[in-house]
């Protein structure tokens, strides 16, 4: 299905993605009482946080994630990602990774769990992370 | 550990699995949902509002639940204080996320798909990790919600 006006948009994919995340987000809290943030699990993962769940499940969530990334992608063929330049990447990881231990959260941690819990400190910073990606996005075009 | 284990590894598998469905670990897919001024792909609104829609009603459970099915108790950030850091914070990984097109989840779940283009990602998100805690190295409270 395609949305009028937007050819390129997958809104029924993206909307079924979003429920898988918030299946897995939604285990991840009432099943283990925790937030599914994905920079906090991955910092403790690492034992660069000194809280949260135990390093080993924290690993377990790490590996989950390229594992589920790779079966999808083995059903559904080719996904053909595009991706900006390698030295783009390790600069923009560096700026993600401070940002996000910096703001306490991620697009996972504040964008989902947050968000749908109300949460006015993680609404703040997704509005902010959202309207510095659009500015970000905007500038490079417009330097191109 | 069985019972804490598996409920981590089949939340990041289906976490890994809804990003890839979702198009998220598709930098030019993101990039192109930020892109408001431009060609504007509003995909990424369908797999947020998805993911939100279901956490809003297992919100809704945890006010029932003693504790949660696998673990003895909620450990939930508290926090409601707005501050100049979580302000910096988010300007900061906004920039970050606008110029690769990826987030810390699709980063790593790509390593699955584009190890080369991933795992530079994820080097430098280690990276800025580290650098965080060099700069701050404030009490592990504060860092709880990621």
């Amino acid at each position: 299905m395609t949305l009028p006006g937007f050819p390129d948009a997958a809104p029924l994919d993206g909307l079924f993605g979003g429920l898988l995340i918030g299946l897995a987000a939604a285990l991840m809290l009432l099943g283990a009482g925790r937030i599914a943030g994905v920079s906090g699990i991955v910092g403790r993962a690492f034992g660069i946080n000194d809280s949260g769940m135990s390093p080993s499940s924290a690993w377990m969530f790490v590996i989950g994630l390229p594992l589920g990334a790779g079966l999808v992608a083995l059903l559904k063929g080719r996904l053909d990602p595009e991706f900006m330049p390698l030295p783009v990447l390790a600069v923009a990881g560096v700026i993600v990774g401070f940002g996000a231990r910096l703001g306490s959260g991620c697009t996972s941690g504040h964008g989902v769990c947050g968000v749908s819990r109300f949460s006015q400190r993680s609404i703040v910073a997704t509005l902010t992370f959202m309207a510095a990606g659009i500015a970000t996005v905007a500038l490079m075009g417009a330097f191109a | 550990m069985i019972r804490t284990h598996l409920p981590p590894l089949v939340s990041g598998t289906l976490f890994g699995a809804g990003l890839a469905f979702g198009g998220m670990t598709d930098p030019a897919r993101v990039r192109g949902f930020l892109d408001i001024f431009g060609d504007w792909d509003p995909t990424l609104a369908f797999v947020m509002g998805g993911a939100v829609i279901v956490m809003a009603i297992a919100w809704r459970f945890v006010p029932r639940m003693r504790h949660p099915l696998f673990a003895g108790e909620f450990a939930l950030p508290e926090r409601s204080d707005l501050t100049p850091r979580l302000i910096a914070g988010a300007t900061l990984f906004g920039i970050g996320w606008g110029m690769a097109g990826l987030c810390p989840g699709p980063g790593i779940a790509s390593l699955a798909i584009a190890p080369l283009e991933a795992s530079v990602f994820t080097a430098g998100l280690l990276g800025g990790l580290v650098l965080n805690r060099l700069a701050f190295d404030r009490p592990a409270k504060e860092t709880a919600h990621g």
